[in-house]
């Protein structure tokens, strides 16, 4: 199986596709995270903007609204001998549907349950040309409740997936839990995901422009709108700095975040070099996402190349990656490359040994 | 010279066909228009899904976002043939002596001619439905294959395995085969004698639209930047042949095609709306329609093969003379 590589006009300018695709932003959490809650705040705030709504089952929205469809998960592997390469059947026939008749709605939210596997959703939006070309995925959101995830974390490898796979999480319930058992759980979080957005909110009230529009799988937005990005190598353990018994991993575990709560087997590994060599860069990057594909969950970067004006942003899940130019570094930006993989299994020390190997001379 | 009778609607075209010779054009907003000595409309459901017309071409048979089956006679009489609650009807199919077939998320339905209905549950999604020409027989588009239900007798279905996902389904006219587009950028057919596999592949898109030649000697196809033809003559179907390119067109892909219904010509409609006749024989193409706003949906010949009608995306639609 060849890893699905969209590397845009490398020699040039222009961001791809003109058209103009449709948002979608997947939701996913567990039942009782107050997903519900988001949704029926996202379909009757005053925001200007019309939803249509996928949701697994119409059950406890209290909104009558023709733009709610119901739609069975239906994960279809595609017939590639790729096990990673996996896509929601149901998706691309109700999205298909619904874009027959574009006028009646800005933007697309779809549910997914608790059990859900986030990864079949995402690669609907990269793999299926229909999709892709009218719509586009703007953020994966999770909510997560502050005061069930420890076990939710103890019990179920689909919570942690949906953390990992997210852009933003909404940290709800936080009047549940005292101040303690807050800053464990966000530590949780963060040391499954280093690279995405908290929100700690009650009642699911987090600003709907903090999980709308975000604009994180697009290459010219992404990680421009998220210095913690950047940052994500010295930030990763500030949440753990009162804590006695982690006083020395500041030292140690540079790519791998430390959870007080729950022993995670998703884990992060950050990546920081300089000006890159794109002959060596590209076919590092391919073979890696070719080889640990299934074991990456999501990578994003932004790449400093040598001799090049413009900062290269690049992204992926599992196989799939997409790169492009973004924008010109600023004067007196430093010229500097990061990679964040976050995944299972992934071996750190080779991959920081071979990505510091594509450094220009 | 051909001539074309533009006829501006708003909105996708699921479906153009001809209803008693009438031309009729099913739209996404479940609107449905036909010219019949002028231009009627009626609105049939609230978002239309899926359309086809009855087997005896005198209804057009529409299934809706709003959960029904619908058939509306070319004198413009609509009635509720079938209603499933809050459900999108994904795929409409017509059989013998008024037989339906519907589909919604994992569930089949068929309504016999009797009026009785049946249900057929699968594991996984429905994603397309159709019926034998012989007999009262079912194929149903599935995840890994295609199941075939014998509605009017009790008894175990027939599974036709092939991994991936299935999202549409015909019958050759003669019976004898079962072929399907999938997700993949490939067909798959079934002999249905032995069960022999076909595989047809080699596509750059994805296969939407298939139709087959007078008396089922080819199968013509969307998906390619011409119309794909594979020959079903002989009795092992397209197996070790190579299929016909007509109307070859660059970079632009054909969207829909349809067989002419006595000889061996195709109309081929392509992303840019542009329209094309092509005679298999000789490959010898006659512009029907000059490119439009947008892409080819739906291509219906009349019962005499003289007049196509065509349905697009951004509703450009129309009716092309070929005599006159």
């Amino acid at each position: 199986m060849e890893p699905i590589i969209r590397i845009y006009d490398f020699e040039g300018a222009s961001m791809s596709e003109v058209q103009t695709q449709i948002p979608v932003t997947v939701l996913t959490g567990y039942l009782g995270s107050g997903k519900t809650t988001l949704l029926n705040r996202i379909l009757s705030e005053n925001h200007g903007k019309r939803y249509a709504v996928i949701v697994n089952e119409f059950g406890e929205i209290g909104i009558d609204n023709d733009l709610i469809v119901e739609s069975d998960e239906e994960i279809y592997e595609m017939n590639n001998g790729c096990v990673c390469c996996t896509v929601r059947g149901d998706l691309i026939r109700v999205v298909e549907g619904l874009m027959r008749r574009p006028g009646r709605f800005d933007a697309i939210v779809v549910e997914t349950t608790g059990l859900a596997d986030p990864v079949p959703v995402a690669q609907t939006f990269f793999m299926d040309d229909d999709v892709r070309s009218k719509t586009k995925l703007d953020a994966v959101v999770a909510l997560v409740d502050a005061k069930h995830l420890p076990l939710r974390l103890k019990d179920s490898r689909e919570a942690e997936d949906q953390i990992a796979f997210a852009d933003v999480v909404v940290l709800n319930k936080t009047d549940l839990v005292n101040d303690e058992e807050l800053r464990n759980v966000e530590a949780a979080i963060r040391a499954i995901n280093p690279a995405a957005k908290i929100h700690r909110t009650t009642r699911a009230g987090v600003a709907l422009d903090e999980v709308l529009d975000r604009g994180a799988f697009d290459l010219s937005r992404a990680l421009e709108n998220d210095p913690h990005f950047l940052e994500a190598h010295d930030h990763d353990h500030d949440d753990h700095h009162d804590d006695d018994h982690d006083h020395d991993h500041d030292h140690h575990h540079h790519d791998h975040g430390v959870s007080p709560i729950h022993d995670v087997t998703v884990q992060s590994v950050s990546l920081r070099g300089g000006e890159m060599d794109s002959k060596k860069f590209f076919p590092w990057i391919e073979k890696i996402t070719q080889a640990e594909g299934p074991n990456i969950l999501r990578l994003k970067g932004i790449i400093a190349f040598k001799d090049d004006p413009d900062r290269y942003v690049i992204q992926g899940v599992h196989m799939i990656i997409e790169g492009d130019h973004q924008r010109a570094w600023k004067d007196g930006e430093s010229h500097d490359s990061r990679l964040v993989f976050i995944g299972r299994e992934l071996d750190a020390e080779k991959l920081k040994r071979t990505f510091e190997a594509c450094q220009a001379a | 010279m051909p001539t074309v009778a533009p006829l501006d609607l708003d909105g996708h075209c699921v479906a153009a066909a001809f209803v008693d010779d009438i031309p009729f054009f099913a739209l996404a907003d479940g609107m449905v228009h036909w010219l019949d000595h002028g231009q009627e409309s009626l609105k049939l459901h609230d978002g239309l899904l899926s359309a086809t017309t009855s087997a005896k071409n005198d209804r057009l048979i529409s299934g809706g976002e709003d959960g029904k089956v619908m058939g509306l006679t070319s004198a413009g009489v609509a009635e509720e043939l079938a209603g499933i609650g809050r459900k999108w009807v994904t795929s409409v199919a017509a059989g013998p002596q008024g037989a339906l077939a519907y589909a919604s998320g994992r569930n089949a339905w068929v309504r016999l001619p009797d009026g009785k209905v049946k249900e057929f549950v699968h594991p996984r999604s429905v994603e397309g439905v159709a019926f034998s020409p012989k007999g009262m027989r079912i194929g149903v588009a599935r995840y890994n294959g295609a199941t075939l239900h014998f509605p009017a007798a009790d008894g175990k279905p027939t599974e036709l395995q092939w991994d991936g996902a299935h999202t549409g389904i015909t019958f050759s006219p003669d019976g004898n085969f079962l072929v399907t587009t999938m997700q993949e950028n490939a067909l798959h057919g079934w002999k249905l004698a032995d069960g022999k596999h076909m595989r047809m592949t080699g596509y750059p898109a994805k296969v939407k639209s298939m139709s087959w030649s007078a008396k089922g000697r080819w199968l013509a196809s969307s998906g390619a930047p011409a119309a794909i033809v594979w020959p079903f003559q002989s009795k092992d179907g397209p197996m070790g042949k190579a299929p016909l390119e007509l109307g070859t067109r660059g970079n632009l892909m054909v969207t829909a095609v349809a067989c002419h219904p006595t000889d061996e010509i195709a109309a081929i409609g392509y992303a840019d709306g542009m329209v094309l006749a092509a005679r298999f024989a000789d490959q010898k193409e006659v512009l029907l329609r000059r490119p439009g706003k947008g892409a080819i949906t739906s291509l219906a010949w009349d019962r005499e093969g003289r007049r196509i009608a065509f349905g697009t995306e951004p509703g450009d639609c129309g009716v092309v003379d070929i005599t006159a």
